[in-house]
């Protein structure tokens, strides 16, 4: 039986008891409504929840558990000696599984038997080149240790896919049944419901919550394997950044680091004055219909996704900029050499914030009291010395947060600075130059034939971790301003 | 003999310093206001009462042009400031509201200090030549505004983390600080205690020896204690208006009568 059948019969199970409920908490109420304490739709919802939830809870723990107990009761069965060298036992457990894959492939061809594949037995020559004509993939040759492997893993799945359907399906229909027999008319049905949907609420959450810090601890241990195999000083006090997959390499992050500040401070020199003087126009000055119709369209930018950003800076910023400052350019200076430079990026990246920064401190702009500008234009003060003296003063806790948060996402911004930034980890000042950033060092690492064994491929986890951290403590402190403002007025 | 009769003027009727005529305001197709004539006179407290939605803080937002930041609203009619209509195209509205000074409903100190709260229209209207004046402005309005003995020793002190009493006697304090000549109370009261409402009547008392005040309230207890003139709002029309005492004791119109004694309202 495939899940997707047990899903369906749990999905049955719970409509079925859905129904059932409702009419057992009517029959008890004598068929009329108002004698029972919740809508009758609250009982049908309790038993039918209670049969769904725990065994869907079940089934997915089953799911995960099972494949790890299987494979390391299997890993028991290959003794060290069949272990080739220059192989590992994580190579042997694929070619086991693939082997279990191939048996179960050519049973349902109908290559095979049951027992065929079962039999431990069975000549390891003849069953290969059954398998074989079966064309189920094999990257080596048999041997005996991997079949009888391969046997094992398939009898244990097999049984324990039996043994989870069968109690998945138990457990919806114990949890039908305990539902079904509290149903009454006294019994609290709303409650009961209103408190397994919170759970349900909590669980959302906490899968985010978790999921982060999955994340994290994912990068964490490469981190830790990386810094194992290279030292943490040459990593965050090194000044180059070399990487040789041939050993060797210099793998500093500073560089990378300066590049990734330098083209971010451009943005947000470009982001944050426009944004927030289009804030300032937007909520402040213009009218109803200005605004209905500036707004979607200075959030559509928002909406463009980064790699055509991209192109834009390759396409066009780029070669405007280098037929202004490049050799026998407008101005004559010959600063610029190529297309590929800090300033290119930083520019099409502020270009690529503006929305963010002035969606975010109009909402803040807007969310000062009228009773403010009421104040100040009461006073004789004109509308542009309303807006200098109170209404920023007042937002400016909740304009920074806004610009720590477009730092963030310019610090963490990928596709501009890979397509516009150029490759050159170097510290300097001269924004005419290429540079390269953190994230763009993370492609490139991890891009093409990876090994991931060597410092020069995990470095990218110590540059994400590194990057995450720096992100995630401006974010933390951006939501920390942001909130401190909007205790103020509420 | 010309000392004579201005010394006469003074002691029957005081000078007017306001004088609406047949004043009209819609808020787009809505006629909130219709036909109001007032004359406030200087020197005075002229309270305006009336059930709410009367129109009585509209026709007070007319008397310095608040009005104008809200786009649907249209005001016709007359409104003389010293004889100068204040709707006319060459009145800057700016100018008109360092002269007319406004208090709010809810005390809306600025987010900054208390000084900084205070010397924000002087420092506007560029009124001291240097901070030594700046300071004595500020002192005086906090005096005048009966708050300078709770604040004087934390002026750096953010004025938004004064007390609701407080607050709206340091937005007294800051309007009465550009020097205007008429200051309009919008419910000043309304937020506040019985202490603190009293503190800020004695004040209205005081302030009345140098401008004329208008004040809007719905306490006709209060209007009785501070006023010297009442007008009657309802439904947008002016009802009555004439001496607070004769108002209350002996109304002319049914509908002031109903209202003052709580049939109406």
């Amino acid at each position: 039986m495939a899940l997707s059948w047990l899903l369906l019969i749990l999905l049955a199970l719970a409509v079925l008891g859905y129904f059932i409920g409702r009419s057992r908490a009517l029959a008890s109420a004598g068929g009329d409504s108002r004698d029972l304490h919740s809508l009758p739709s609250y009982y049908g919802y309790n038993v039918a929840l209670t049969s769904l939830i725990p065994a869907l809870g079940l089934l997915v723990i089953w799911l995960l558990v099972q494949p790890m107990i299987v494979s390391s009761t299997v890993t028991s069965l290959i003794p060290d000696d069949s272990i080739s060298e220059g192989s590992n036992r994580g190579l042997i457990m694929s070619e086991v599984r693939r082997v279990a894959d191939g048996l179960d492939g050519a049973v349902a061809k109908g290559a095979l038997t049951e027992q065929e594949a079962r039999n431990a037995d069975t000549d390891v020559d003849a069953l290969t080149a059954k398998l074989k004509d079966a064309r189920q993939v094999l990257t080596q040759d048999l041997t005996k240790p991997i079949l009888l492997a391969a046997q094992k893993h398939r009898v244990m799945n097999a049984a324990g896919t039996v043994a989870m359907q069968v109690s998945v399906l138990l457990l919806a229909l114990m949890g039908a049944a305990f539902a079904y027999v509290r149903t009454h008319k006294d019994f609290r049905a709303r409650n009961v419901v209103e408190q397994g949907i919170l759970a349900l609420l909590l669980l959302a959450a906490s899968i985010a919550i978790l999921t982060t810090v999955g994340i994290v601890l994912s990068m964490l241990f490469e981190t830790m394997n990386f810094f194992q195999m290279h030292s943490w000083k040459d990593f965050f006090f090194g000044s180059t950044w070399a990487p040789n997959f041939r050993g060797g390499s210099e793998l500093s992050i500073l560089p990378l680091l300066w590049g990734t500040l330098y083209i971010s401070v451009i943005a947000l020199l470009v982001a944050v004055p426009i944004g927030l003087f289009a804030a300032i126009y937007l909520s402040e000055y213009a009218s109803g219909i200005t605004r209905a119709i500036a707004k979607p369209l200075l959030e559509i930018l928002a909406g463009i996704p980064t790699i055509v950003y991209g192109l834009f800076a390759l396409l066009t910023v780029g070669p405007a900029l280098v037929s202004m400052f490049g050799d026998g350019g407008m101005l004559g200076v010959g600063w610029m050499a190529s297309s590929n430079a800090v300033l290119t990026a930083g520019l099409v990246m502020g270009i690529m914030l503006i929305p963010f920064v002035s969606s975010l401190s109009d909402d803040i702009i807007n969310a000062v009291p009228q009773s403010m500008r009421d104040g100040s234009l009461g006073l004789g003060a004109t509308h542009s010395e309303t807006v200098r003296q109170v209404i920023l003063p007042a937002a400016l806790p909740g304009i920074v947060g806004a610009v720590l948060l477009a730092a963030s996402r310019a610090i963490g911004e990928t596709m501009i600075v890979v397509m516009a930034a150029g490759a050159i980890a170097k510290f300097s000042g001269n924004p005419f130059e290429a540079m390269t950033t953190i994230t763009t060092r993370i492609v490139s690492q991890l891009t093409g034939d990876t090994d991931f064994a060597s410092p020069e491929t995990l470095v990218a986890f110590a540059l994400g971790l590194t990057l995450f951290i720096i992100t995630l403590g401006l974010n933390i402190f951006a939501l920390y301003i942001v909130r401190k403002y909007r205790e103020q007025y509420e | 003999m010309n000392d004579m009769t201005r010394m006469e003027r003074t002691v029957n009727s005081k000078a007017i310093k306001i004088a609406a005529s047949d004043v009209q305001v819609y808020y787009g197709d809505t006629h909130a206001i219709k036909d109001v004539d007032v004359e406030i006179e200087d020197k005075t407290v002229t309270a305006f009462i009336g059930p709410s939605g009367c129109g009585k803080s509209t026709f007070l937002r007319c008397l310095n042009r608040m009005n104008d930041t809200i786009d649907i609203c249209r005001v016709q009619g007359d409104i003389l400031l010293d004889g100068e209509d204040i709707y006319d195209k060459r009145v800057d509205p700016v100018q008109l509201r360092a002269k007319v000074g406004m208090v709010f409903q809810k005390p809306n100190p600025f987010p900054k200090s208390i000084y900084d709260n205070v010397a924000y229209g002087p420092r506007i209207h560029g009124l001291a030549k240097n901070k030594a004046e700046l300071d004595e402005i500020v002192e005086k309005s906090l005096r005048r505004a009966a708050i300078w003995n709770e604040v004087k020793d934390r002026l750096d002190a953010p004025g938004t983390g004064l007390s609701g009493g407080q607050q709206q006697r340091l937005c007294i304090a800051r309007a009465v600080a550009t020097e205007p000549e008429v200051l309009l109370m919008d419910e000043p009261c309304s937020a506040l205690d019985p202490i603190a409402t009293a503190q800020v009547e004695e004040l209205i008392d005081e302030l009345r020896k140098q401008y004329s005040v208008v004040i809007v309230t719905h306490s006709m207890q209060q209007a009785a204690r501070v006023s010297q003139k009442t007008a009657f709002f309802h439904l947008g029309n002016l009802v009555e208006f004439g001496e607070t005492g004769q108002i209350f004791t002996n109304p002319v119109d049914p509908r002031t009568e109903s209202y003052i004694t709580g049939r109406i309202g």
